[in-house]
């Protein structure tokens, strides 16, 4: 099968998925990533984060949320460097570091982020690393949410 | 009441084991037949008795395989749903269905041939067509369609389990100080146990020095971490216990099995990542491990050879600890000491050569060495081996485990 991937750069996995498929869970998710804006749906019942947003709270088995703007920074809590290219058309982006996230502003497992992470050497990534998030605004719909270094 | 020793395996079959893509002109249909049938035949039976199918992850159609085949009637045929993570607790589903009186002798199988699909890159596949846009589903009902919640995780570059796999390893070693070395002691010795048999795939000598010189895959997991890509068949005839002794074999009984996992480990694996801190850096096997020594009445330390579900090598360390061969966060240290190693070690793992070096046909390699060692007839035989222990996954949610002895 060929695939165009676009250009690529080294360590930035490109955008594959140029729509959201947003339904009424996800929706407020997107909206306010295009504003470069990181919200997630807290259970307003027990407090509770989820992610991807979700019919019920896995903790209270309620329905209600409340969607709260989260600062944005987060913590490395595991990640893999993928050097193989898994398409020939994606060989030039390799290396490129995926990883979860652990959200401030979140109890963290339940609530994680499985992104990107770019601007960093890979050799010298390091779970706990601290991360901020950033949007690539791919089209109208479409906010890609990677997460970098905190500048320091 | 459990099932606990009311149903046995009577019969194996395999087919031979391929490179992906060499069981050409052979397919799926016909080896998992051939498999089938020499199965029912290594246990003294013919298709007339065949009544049940309990497989997983998709493995056979059993409408297919029992119209070509001319079963007479399919009174039970069910699956474990995810993937390859259901394969031992297939049988358990087999003893189950036995037991109830839904059904006489049930068939568990796989059967593999990877022309136009890669298993690995079921994942890649599907990523690359969403970034086609093309329809993702396959069904004859038409697409599913991409879900809302696939769209949080398209574009990270997780594309396939080894990425996956790679980020509970990063964890494990980062929390406990597992180190490759380690990772390498299992691929070693796993190679070992497989220079010895004809049926293997990778028998060639592998050195540390062969090990660190491989090339990284997907930090830390490198070249040999991962299984391989194989083509092939194996079929396994479960009946009642009563009835098992009067057929070909001696009975290999099914003392326990189990499977599931906690509700959060979920489709954790290939999609959210959502498990507890305690379970990130695991197997997902310890609910399952608790409940097959609960109704067996035993420990680890009665189990005398485990073959555990080996397509990453840090997996079989983390299930080591999972099922309590040695503590949580010694794994590591744990393989390095020799622990794993046929002839010498203290449990010794994979003697078949596992997925890592003889074949990868979805875990049901592992079923027939346990009924190989339990029948006291495996090319590595485990002296006086009474208790195995086979195990499927992890993968998303089911796992599974099962115990099998000498009846």
């Amino acid at each position: 099968m060929s695939v165009e991937f676009g250009e690529l750069k080294k360590g930035v996995f490109p955008t594959i998925l140029f729509e959201t498929h947003s339904d009424a869970s996800t929706e407020p998710f997107w909206e306010a990533a295009r504003e470069d804006k990181l919200v997630a749906p807290k259970c307003s019942n027990c407090g509770t984060f989820r992610l991807p947003p979700s019919p019920y709270c896995f903790e209270c088995q309620t329905r209600g949320v409340e969607w709260v703007q989260l600062p944005g920074t987060g913590t490395i809590h595991s990640f893999t460097v993928v050097r193989h290219p898994l398409h020939p058309g994606l060989a030039e982006c390799c290396p490129y570091v995926s990883g979860s996230v652990e959200l401030d502003g979140t109890q963290g497992a339940g609530a994680r982020m499985l992104v990107n992470i770019i601007d960093v050497d890979p050799d010298a990534v390091r779970i706990g690393d601290r991360v901020e998030i950033i949007f690539e605004h791919v089209n109208d719909e479409m906010s890609t949410p990677r997460f970098r270094p905190i500048s320091k | 009441m459990t099932i606990k020793d009311k149903a046995a395996i009577g019969g194996v079959g395999a087919t031979p084991y391929f490179k992906r893509g060499q069981s050409y002109p052979e397919s799926e249909l016909s080896m998992a037949c051939s498999a089938i049938l020499m199965a029912l035949e290594d246990a003294g039976l013919t298709i007339k008795d065949l009544d049940g199918f309990s497989i997983y992850s998709s493995s056979c159609d059993p409408a297919t395989v029992g119209a070509e085949l001319g079963v007479p009637e399919i009174r039970w045929a069910t699956s474990t749903t995810s993937g390859g993570g259901g394969c031992a607790g297939a049988l358990g589903v087999a003893a189950a269905a036995i037991d109830g009186g839904m059904a006489t002798t049930v068939v568990t199988l796989m059967t593999l041939q990877q022309l136009n699909k890669r298993l690995g890159g079921s994942a890649v596949g599907g990523m690359l067509q969403y970034a086609m846009m093309s329809d993702a589903g396959g069904s004859p009902y038409g697409g599913s369609g991409i879900s809302p919640s696939v769209a949080f995780t398209a574009n990270n570059g997780m594309l396939s389990p080894g990425h996956s796999f790679a980020q509970l390893t990063s964890r494990h070693m980062h929390l406990y100080g597992t180190k490759r070395e380690h990772f390498a002691e299992v691929c070693m010795s796993t190679r070992d146990n497989a220079i010895k048999r004809p049926t293997a795939l990778r028998t060639e000598p592998l050195t540390l020095e062969d090990y660190f010189n491989a090339r990284m895959i997907s930090d830390p997991l490198c070249l040999f971490d991962y299984t391989m890509e194989s083509d092939g068949a194996v079929a396994v005839i479960t009946t009642s216990a009563e009835r098992a002794k009067d057929l070909k074999q001696p009975p290999v009984l099914i003392m326990a099995s189990a499977h599931g996992a906690s509700g959060r480990w979920g489709p954790a694996l290939f999609k959210y990542f959502q498990i507890p801190n305690d379970e990130f850096p695991s197997s997902g096997h310890r609910p399952v491990a608790k409940r097959i020594y609960e109704m067996a009445g035993i420990t680890a330390a009665d189990v005398d050879v485990a073959l555990l579900y080996d397509h990453f090598s840090p997996m079989v360390i983390m299930q080591l600890e999972d099922y309590g061969f040695c503590p949580i966060g010694e794994g590591g240290p744990f393989v390095g000491d020799g622990n794993i190693r046929y002839g010498t070690g203290s449990i010794p793992v994979n003697t078949h050569g596992g997925n890592l070096s003889e074949a990868y046909i979805i875990g049901m390699t592992h079923v027939r060495e346990a009924v190989e060692q339990i029948r006291g007839t495996a090319i590595n035989q485990v002296e006086g081996a009474e208790i195995a222990l086979v195990t499927g996954g992890p993968a998303g949610s089911p796992v599974s485990g099962t115990l099998l002895r000498k009846a």
